[in-house]
């Protein structure tokens, strides 16, 4: 990955009416602009994350939702000939320094996947993963930690008996909240979730959802969509992005019912995409 | 819609034709038929090739020890001999020995298109005969008959004997023999082969141990040689000690000498003899006498005693006469322990090579041409891997090593010629670009989303490899194995340069330090295929053992492959799961 300073000014301008969280805001996103070789992904993208709060991003496909997404945890290094610009700070420091540290960086950030994706390991290991890979042996801690995470992706009544199975016999709902458990397990301050209910069945999803509700304020939490309900009734702020542009970024209720540009609009009332 | 389109065309037709379009030959190529049929014909021959090829090495390993039946022949010369039929086959006899026959022998050869038959028999009695086999013509045949009575002795030099027991002497009485002291034989013959292998022990592990403690002595001595000089005190002093403990070890030596004449002195009490069919006697040590029994008196239970008391000598013991006799434990033990060490050497190697091919090096021109190397390594001939291998690790490696750590036994080598630590890693050699194609077609079949899931939760990329890719790889990269220990087991011509022998009856495994040898030369079942069937004196002997051995080999690479995957599937249970 290389990075570029400069930063074209992009046209035309995001419309902004976020809701501010109660202590601020966790990730400062600035200009951000990303090419995989030639062709660019990402437009001068600048946005807050609120802490606390749930954070939606939406658009339709290959608007460059995921790319951003992935961006912020700096899963785009592992792409071959992908270029940033711009700037992204979590807390005040830029993730994209070339002083950074990338493990510590995504030590701090939970990603949930679109496909469930646990290790082929036990339930148990699984959770303890990210603790594990810190070093951390200390048997009393991990049953904790495994308690904890598994609990906080209500999931422990089901699987408290099989920590000792294999994570892969576990249904795919389950499956997906055990990577959301190992998400948390790490204690991040964000939880990065990529479509994380696309391949789930309805009730699978609700769960999930409930879920989400449960872990906010505990967590900073972006999640990617396609659904637009799921946005509406999961986030607090919603960015609905176009074609690698940004277009508006604002509170979910306004978003949805009285969206401020005429794209937004479209889009969320089923127009297009 | 076949009929609308008839009606369209405006083609009326009544009955089948205008329900179903005819078919034409484009139908018939576009469906594919001819080719589905060609692809079924071509499994089919292959599966039958390899149960044909199966069932031949099968069926004629199982009969080999089945005991045969004893018939004397008389000849119309008034030859007569006794032996076990082996086959019999058509021949075209020349006019000389057309010319000699009686009329209505020649006559019935001449209905027959000119051909005659004729039997091979194992007559035995290679020291009376000079010759073990002995084929004789149907129309030189006066008569055959099956009398009871007759023994086929297996003994441990001179091959089998085929006659009657003349005579028996144990300790000071000499009997005729009756059929009241068959059972007194038996025992006296159990004896007389237990008091053998303990005489075999003595001179084996005992007298082997003091051997070997007078060597190292004499090793210890020589190094103390090299490195302080003849001149020096410390070698005036060990060679003092040295005397000391040599005469020591002779004592002991001469101990278990005495032991050993005593048990000889004993041995050459109790002898058997033997006459054959012409009255030919032969006297033999009962000791040497490995099994006998009468061949037309056994009935099932005893054809079974007979049948699998020789499977057990083949499996257990060490083989005799060149080979074509005895056991060949020696065998199965090399295979094994050299097809071990190949996976030992091979996994690391290959899974190394692989997971550095496929995760760090960077992708480009360099890369692309070690893979190339890689897989046209596959293709050398295994034979020039043979030469590398006695070049490279056994001369230059191995050379190295003896001036080393062995400078005390030069020149004599001790790593510097073949021996089973060079033939393993001279076949891991060629073995290994099967394991690296398969470590790196397994990890790169392991889900990107799995990676990411791991470097997600801040794990390091080798932690990633370690924790997740590695573990999920290992069914493939155990298919790798699996195939790299089938190839390396069954491969013979490179190791003959790097460590094969003939005749190797010291075990690569033993009591003495450092109880594993690996620079010693073993025997290996490939080898002693090749060595039974087509370098022994006696090839018509060897030839049911080749597939006996064929059968061992065959299913000892079976054994060890199921056993590999067991293991694999396993780990696919464990590792794979299914997803959803």
């Amino acid at each position: 990955m290389t990075r570029v300073e400069k930063i074209d000014v992009v046209e035309p301008p995001t419309v902004y009416h976020v809701k501010k969280g109660e202590q601020g805001s966790v990730l400062d996103i600035s200009g951000f602009n990303l090419w995989y070789g030639a062709a660019r992904a990402l437009f001068g993208i600048s946005m807050t994350v609120e802490r606390g709060l749930v954070t939606a991003l939406i658009g339709p496909s290959g608007c460059g939702k995921s790319t951003l997404l992935r961006a912020l945890n700096r899963m785009n290094d592992l792409i071959e000939g992908v270029t940033i610009g711009g700037k992204v700070t979590l807390e005040g420091n830029d993730i994209y320094d070339h002083r950074a540290d990338v493990i510590a960086l995504r030590k701090r950030m939970g990603m949930v996947f679109q496909k469930p994706n646990p290790f082929p390991m036990t339930v148990f290991d699984n959770v303890t993963y990210p603790l594990r890979v810190d070093g951390v042996r200390d048997r009393r801690v991990l049953e904790e930690t495994v308690e904890r995470a598994l609990r906080g992706a209500a999931l422990w009544d089901e699987v408290k008996d099989r920590l000792q199975d294999s994570a892969l016999g576990l249904s795919g709902g389950q499956q997906q909240r055990l990577c959301i458990a190992r998400a948390i397990a790490g204690d991040p301050e964000v939880l990065l979730m990529d479509e994380p209910c696309s391949a789930l069945d309805p009730i699978a999803t609700a769960k999930i959802e409930e879920l989400i509700d449960e872990l906010r304020g505990h967590y900073s939490i972006v999640i990617v969509t396609h659904n637009m309900q799921q946005a509406a009734r999961v986030s607090q702020n919603t960015a609905f992005m176009y074609l690698g542009r940004l277009i508006e970024y604002g509170e979910t209720k306004a978003m949805f019912t009285v969206p401020k540009v005429r794209q937004t609009h479209d889009y969320v009332t089923g127009r297009f995409g | 819609m076949t009929t609308e389109l008839a009606n369209n065309s405006g083609t009326v037709k009544l009955g089948r034709s205008t329900r179903f379009r005819r078919r034409t030959a484009t139908d018939f190529a576009a469906e594919g038929e001819p080719f589905v049929w060609a692809l079924g014909g071509a499994l089919a021959l292959g599966i039958l090739m390899i149960v044909g090829f199966l069932a031949l090495v099968i069926w004629n390993g199982i009969v080999t020890f089945i005991p045969k039946p004893i018939v004397v022949v008389t000849a119309t010369n008034g030859d007569v001999f006794a032996g076990e039929p082996v086959r019999s086959e058509q021949f075209r006899p020349g006019p000389e020995v057309l010319a000699p026959l009686a009329p209505d022998a020649r006559a019935a050869i001449a209905a027959n298109g000119g051909l005659a038959s004729r039997t091979l028999y194992r007559v035995g009695n290679y020291d009376l005969y000079g010759e073990d086999f002995r084929w004789i013509a149907a129309h030189d045949v006066k008569s055959i008959e099956a009398p009871t009575g007759l023994v086929l002795v297996e003994r441990l030099e001179w091959g089998p004997f085929i006659g009657t027991i003349k005579s028996v002497e144990l300790g000071d009485s000499a009997k005729e023999v009756a059929a009241s002291t068959v059972g007194e034989i038996a025992a006296a013959h159990d004896r007389a082969r237990e008091r053998w292998q303990r005489l075999h022990r003595i001179e084996r592990n005992d007298i082997g141990a003091v051997n070997y403690d007078l060597n190292q002595d004499r090793l210890r001595l020589r190094k103390i040689e090299i490195e302080s000089g003849p001149a020096s005190q410390a070698y005036t002093q060990a060679k003092q000690r040295f005397a000391e403990r040599e005469a020591n070890l002779k004592r002991d030596y001469e101990r278990l000498s005495a032991m050993v004449a005593a048990l000889r002195a004993d041995d050459d009490k109790e002898v058997i003899t033997f006459a054959d069919v012409r009255g030919r006697e032969k006297t033999i040590s009962l000791s040497a006498v490995v099994r006998m029994y009468k061949a037309n008196d056994l009935g099932l239970v005893g054809k079974i005693g007979v049948y699998l008391s020789r499977w057990w000598e083949f499996l257990s013991d060490e083989p005799r006469e060149a080979n074509t006799e005895g056991g060949v434990f020696p065998a199965i033990f090399g295979t094994f322990v050299m097809t071990l060490l190949l996976v030992v050497a091979v996994t690391p190697f290959g899974v190394i090579t692989a997971l550095y091919l496929r995760e760090y090096a960077k992708q480009g021109r360099l890369v692309a041409v070690a893979r190339i190397s890689v897989n046209n390594l596959a293709g050398v001939p295994s034979i020039v891997y043979g030469v590398f291998g006695l070049g490279f690790f056994a001369y230059i490696l191995g050379g190295t090593i003896d001036h080393l750590f062995y400078a005390e036994r030069l020149p004599s080598p001790t790593f510097g010629s073949g021996g089973l630590l060079w033939s393993s890693l001279t076949l891991a050699l060629l073995t290994v670009p099967v394991v690296i194609v398969a470590t790196e077609e397994a990890v790169a079949a392991v889900p990107r989303s799995m990676r990411e899931g791991s470097l997600a939760c801040g794990a390091s990329k080798w932690q990633t490899i370690r924790y997740v890719v590695l573990p999920r790889a290992m069914p493939g990269i155990m298919t790798g194995i699996i195939l790299a220990m089938a190839r390396g087991a069954g491969e013979v011509a490179p190791l003959m340069l790097v460590g094969v022998v003939k005749l190797a009856p010291e075990l690569p495994l033993d009591g003495f330090f450092p109880y594993i040898h690996l620079e010693r030369s073993f025997m290996h079942l490939g080898f002693h295929i090749y060595d039974v069937g087509f370098q022994s004196r006696n090839s018509e002997a060897g030839k049911p053992m080749v597939f006996v051995a064929t059968l061992l080999l065959i299913v000892l690479i079976a054994l060890m492959n199921a056993s590999a995957i067991v293991v694999r599937n396993r780990l696919k249970r464990k590792f794979v799961g299914s997803q959803f």
